[in-house]
């Protein structure tokens, strides 16, 4: 069995952000976002322009999260870490386990992220803060990749452009949180049906949003829609798309419980069921 | 399905029409009165509370208190009241120096500047002031950060 680069990425992370003294936490609570489905920070399904952890200046955040999405024929389940510096940029590293009803045999994927952020301060500056992120993904099982027809089995990488304002108590006096995304993308149902297919090989651009208030307490409710590829023609895939609410409780732990509609998944409509997901961070 | 895309529609509609709506009641704000942030956040003595346990928060803080330990004690309250008044549509006037020339050659990090805004938050807390007048007051103060951050 192909050893998971995973493990590795995991230890090297961990190792080079547990130099003492360097973890700090002096961002605002709630700016980290959570994390997405692929790693990056950001909502459950969208990445935002938010940077990992509450690093600032100068700092370092260490992270990590479990995510539980539970459907009606499957199971995606995703364990990672994530690394940031600076307020400036962010690494991860995610493990997607897909688990399908009455097949033996999961896929499993590794995600690795990278982002930057480019200008802007989501709470302080008048434009959003605007970051560039991509994710390279590797299938570590690519039998079902294969067998329903993907153009490549092996690795994808998404390219996005991500921006993101906070409007300080905007609604009722509660602050309001937008997220506009554009990411290019060859990827089946994440990379987990692999890259490209008959119906369209080729890189295309998706929209992806995300809107949130924060309520009293660290409490925030929101929605997120994430439009996806259509590649293979015996496959029909819909948008993903969630209402959610999170906690943030303080700045070490955050948990997101959403309802998920992931519509239609290599065959089966109308895929719907509840997300959860626990994000931690070490200071 | 198309429930949570009626949501997400719904929530981002309810955010532009509540946008709008504040609108006008900033331009309400401005006519003072009854319904301004400064009566909501309890007037005089509300103010001079939330800055009183401001000032009660820095002095414990041991990474903010060392920017404030050489200062007027008494003159950074009667400035700080003067200026949450005045910001909040009471009948004040701020006297002090602008925040630029206040905070000259100090460096202050973006760290710290969150810092001061939790110790202002936990203060608030103190007081009971809910979270969205908290906010609307954080509103008012965020602005002035160009003129803190890093000068």
């Amino acid at each position: 069995m192909l050893k998971p680069l995973f493990s590795i990425v995991v230890v090297t992370l961990l190792t080079a952000a547990s130099i003492p003294n360097v973890l700090a936490d002096s961002r605002l609570l709630a700016t980290s976002g959570v994390t997405q489905v692929e790693g990056s920070a950001g909502g459950g399904l969208v990445p935002w322009a938010l940077i990992s952890g509450y690093a600032d200046e100068g700092e370092w955040s260490l992270g990590a999260f479990h995510t539980s999405t539970d459907v009606d024929d499957f199971r995606l389940k995703v364990d990672g870490v994530n690394v940031s510096y600076d307020n400036r940029v962010e690494f991860s590293a995610a493990l997607q386990g897909f688990e399908i009803k009455g097949v033996a045999g999961d896929i499993r994927q590794e995600v690795y992220g990278a982002k930057v952020r480019l200008t802007g301060d989501a709470i302080y500056t008048e434009v959003p803060q605007i970051s560039a992120g991509l994710q390279y993904k590797r299938l570590i099982d690519p039998a079902i990749a294969d067998a329903v027809g993907a153009e490549a089995s092996d690795s994808g990488v998404d390219l996005y452009l991500t921006a993101t304002k906070v409007h300080l108590g905007l609604i009722g006096g509660y602050h309001f949180l937008w997220n506009a995304t554009l990411r290019a993308t060859k990827a089946n149902q994440l990379g987990l049906l692999g890259y490209g297919g008959d119906e369209e090989s080729s890189y295309q651009l998706m929209p992806e949003v995300s809107a949130l208030v924060l309520l009293n307490d660290g409490f925030a409710v929101g929605a997120e829609y994430r439009k996806k590829p259509n590649n293979l023609s015996a496959f029909k895939e819909d948008s993903f798309s969630d209402v959610f609410i999170a906690w943030f409780p303080n700045k070490n732990v955050n948990l997101t419980l959403a309802y998920a509609d992931l519509g239609s998944i290599a065959g089966s409509k109308d895929q719907t069921g509840f997300y959860f997901s626990l994000g931690t961070y070490f200071h | 399905m198309n429930f949570i895309k009626r949501s997400v529609l719904l929530l981002t509609f309810f955010g532009v029409a509540v946008s709008s709506f504040s609108v006008s009641v900033q331009a309400s704000d401005a006519n003072a009165g009854q319904d301004s942030l400064y009566h909501d956040l309890g007037g005089q003595a509300g103010i001079e509370a939330i800055v009183d346990g401001f000032i009660t928060e820095i002095s414990f803080d041991q990474e903010i208190y060392p920017f404030f330990k050489d200062s007027n004690i008494s003159r950074l309250r009667e400035k700080l009241i003067e200026q949450f008044c005045m910001l909040s549509n009471g009948p004040c006037e701020y006297t002090g120096d602008s925040m630029q020339d206040v905070h000259r050659g100090m460096n202050i990090t973006s760290g710290q500047f969150n810092r001061t805004v939790e110790l202002l938050q936990a203060s608030m807390d103190k007081n009971n002031i809910s979270f969205p007048l908290q906010n609307r007051l954080i509103k008012l103060l965020a602005p002035m950060r160009p003129d803190i951050y890093k000068r």
